[in-house]
């Protein structure tokens, strides 16, 4: 895809700049401001009723309203603020403390690195969802805790591309003239090996960004994230399935969840494009 | 053997008093073990290498001449079993704990690799690296250690190093870079250099000035340098002294012109006379027949035996050690036997042809 949009641009446009990535950043950047701004830019509170229950989509109220007469696009654009800066919390850990893992048990290798990855195995054979679930329920409702289950759930992808990397680049000649010049296992590991490992984990984080938004609203879906009357997009959804035929209510916090996903695929497929020369 | 040798190097040590060796090999061992099986890529390296000196280690690939350097420095992998003796300034380097042999690699003994590009850290700068070097061994500040960085690119001859500190390996070309290598090697003042093939990887016309540069450093610094490399040309042009290895085992060790003019082991009989010459014309450039034994599958006796045109029936029983010739040595039956060299005599035979006998 990339080829055809570089092609149809004229040469002033550098050949990374896909379409994808430009309407992914744009995407992106929208709920950013959103999560940030949405004090300012939305006329009505999520958390009050401003309007009879259940209304169509109206000029005052663009998605309507919901089952207690709050308006569905301000609860919508609020949303973003639950859901961002959770997935992004939980992203951030799962990379470090999987990263942190998985290098350890690449370059140590031996029994601890047989350790730690019968771990991820363990913790990988459990459906994603179902394990989220069962830590977040025996954790207690909240977004807090699901937070905490979704980390859990998602260390163990990053520990095996971690591993997957290191093994790979410790066998580079760099890293054996590095310990011929008398560096010690920790500054080869840090200094040598690292820095060259985060680009897979970087596209991946990109992308699971959006997974994670998706997993939290999941859990919030079946009351096991986020609290009512939070507007989180998982529980409102769970709303809108109750009242199936008022269509609206569902609507808003369902394409917010989509667009972000499609974003932040579409700017890790373009991270991918311009970090990794093995893909086309 | 290791007796002989010393006897034969203390000859050596009277002519030119400093030459005490610097590092000594007895009888350095390298197996692997792997899913059961085990196979030794090193069955017994004899070498010395004396300060100021220039030895050139000459094999073919998978000879075990770079394994057996890198085991020498504690650099192979876990599934190897070293065993030997390898001392350095008298100072016992197998078996020793990884924490000292870290302050000896890089300090007192320095490594250079074949591939520049591949042995330098793609994300770091250059100068980075080598003030990183400095400051493994060193206590100096950041600042001091890319002073040093500049000076060493200059000592190297890289125009505008003040300049160059600052770039990435990709900015620099084939030569460059391991003439960076270099300097990173020589960051701490070595007493030795370990050069695994520093040339193999480079363009014809810059293994010439990498050569000198290793060279002048080695004659300004007063560093042994042990040249490993399958280059016979490198080797003549450079080398003090030359240890031919096949099959894990050093075969013939004498001296550069002695060698040349008069090789004592028919393998290294077969290397010279492989060399392709311009002044005599030859329909067919000399190969040695056959192909060198897999590791695990030695043949009995002598390792080279089905290869070699003057093997007799001791040679498929009885592995000969290394000879003293008179100061040099070779480990061959025939040692001192062998008819004289002339490599276009040795062109024409063959296997196939019938053997020249002894």
């Amino acid at each position: 895809m990339s080829a055809v949009t570089t092609k149809s641009h004229s040469a002033a446009v550098p050949e990374w700049l896909t379409a994808p990535l430009v309407i992914g950043t744009v995407v992106i950047l929208f709920w950013l401001f959103m999560t940030v701004f949405a004090n300012l830019v939305v006329q009505f509170d999520p958390l009050e009723m401003v309007a009879r229950r259940l209304q169509p989509p109206s000029w005052a109220h663009w998605l309507g309203t919901d089952a207690l007469g709050r308006d569905v696009l301000a609860r919508t654009l609020h949303g973003a603020a639950h859901s961002l800066p959770i997935a992004v919390l939980v992203v951030v850990s799962a990379v470090i403390i999987g990263s942190l893992l998985g290098a350890i048990s690449g370059f140590v290798g031996g029994l601890t690195g047989a350790a730690i990855m019968r771990l991820v195995d363990v913790t990988l054979s459990f459906p994603p969802m179902l394990l989220a679930m069962a830590v977040a329920a025996s954790l207690g409702p909240g977004l807090g805790n699901a937070a905490i289950a979704m980390v859990l759930v998602w260390w163990p992808v990053y520990a095996r591309l971690m591993r997957a990397q290191v093994l790979e680049v410790k066998e580079r000649e760099h890293v054996e003239a590095a310990i011929a010049a008398g560096a010690r296992p920790r500054r080869v590991l840090l200094t040598h090996i690292l820095p060259l490992c985060w680009t897979p984990v970087l596209i991946s984080a990109t992308m699971d960004l959006g997974q994670v938004v998706l997993l939290a609203a999941s859990l919030s879906f079946i009351g096991l994230g986020a609290t009512p009357p939070t507007p989180e997009w998982g529980s409102m959804i769970s709303d809108g399935a109750v009242h199936f035929y008022q269509w609206w209510i569902a609507f808003g916090p369902g394409v917010a969840i989509l667009t972000i996903v499609l974003g932040f695929n579409f700017i890790g497929d373009g991270l991918r494009d311009i970090l990794d020369p093995r893909s086309d | 053997m290791s007796a002989q040798i010393y006897s034969a190097q203390s000859g050596a040590v009277d002519k030119a008093g400093e030459r005490a060796p610097l590092l000594s090999i007895r009888g350095l061992r390298v197996g692997f073990r792997r899913a059961g099986d085990q196979f030794e890529a090193v069955r017994g390296i004899d070498l010395d290498v004396a300060k100021g000196e220039v030895v050139g280690i000459v094999g073919e690939s998978g000879s075990g001449k770079s394994v057996g350097m890198l085991a020498a420095l504690g650099l192979t992998s876990k599934n190897a079993v070293v065993t030997g003796s390898v001392r350095f300034n008298g100072d016992e380097l197998v078996g020793k704990p990884a924490r000292e042999m870290r302050k000896i690699r890089g300090a007192r003994i320095a490594m250079i690799f074949q591939d520049p590009l591949s042995s330098l850290n793609p994300v770091m700068t250059v100068g980075a690296q080598i003030a990183e070097a400095v400051r493994l061994h060193q206590r100096v500040t950041r600042k001091q250690a890319m002073a040093r960085a500049v000076e060493l690119l200059h000592l190297v001859a890289i125009p505008q190093p003040e300049r160059r500190v600052n770039q990435y390996p990709h900015e620099f070309s084939g030569g460059m870079r391991q003439r960076a290598v270099i300097a990173m090697a020589v960051a701490n003042d070595p007493d030795l250099l370990i050069a695994d093939e520093p040339t193999t990887a480079l363009d014809v016309t810059v293994q010439a000035q990498i050569l000198s540069v290793l060279r002048s450093l080695q004659e300004r610094l007063g560093l042994g340098l042990v040249l490993i490399t399958h280059d016979l040309g490198v080797v003549a042009g450079h080398a003090d002294r030359v240890a031919v290895v096949y099959s894990g085992r050093v075969v013939e060790q004498a001296g550069v012109s002695e060698l040349f003019a008069d090789p004592r082991h028919p393998y290294t009989r077969g290397l010279i006379a492989s060399i392709p010459n311009l002044e005599e014309s030859r329909e067919r450039l000399f190969s040695i027949d056959g192909s060198p034994p897999a590791l695990g599958r030695l043949p009995g006796g002598c390792a080279f035996h089905p290869r070699c045109i003057y093997a007799e029936a001791r040679c498929r029983a009885e592995d000969p050690p290394l000879h003293d010739i008179g100061g040099r040595f070779s480990a061959c039956h025939f040692a001192t036997t062998l008819p004289p060299f002339h490599s276009a005599v040795l062109a024409t035979a063959s296997l196939d042809n019938g053997s020249v006998a002894p």
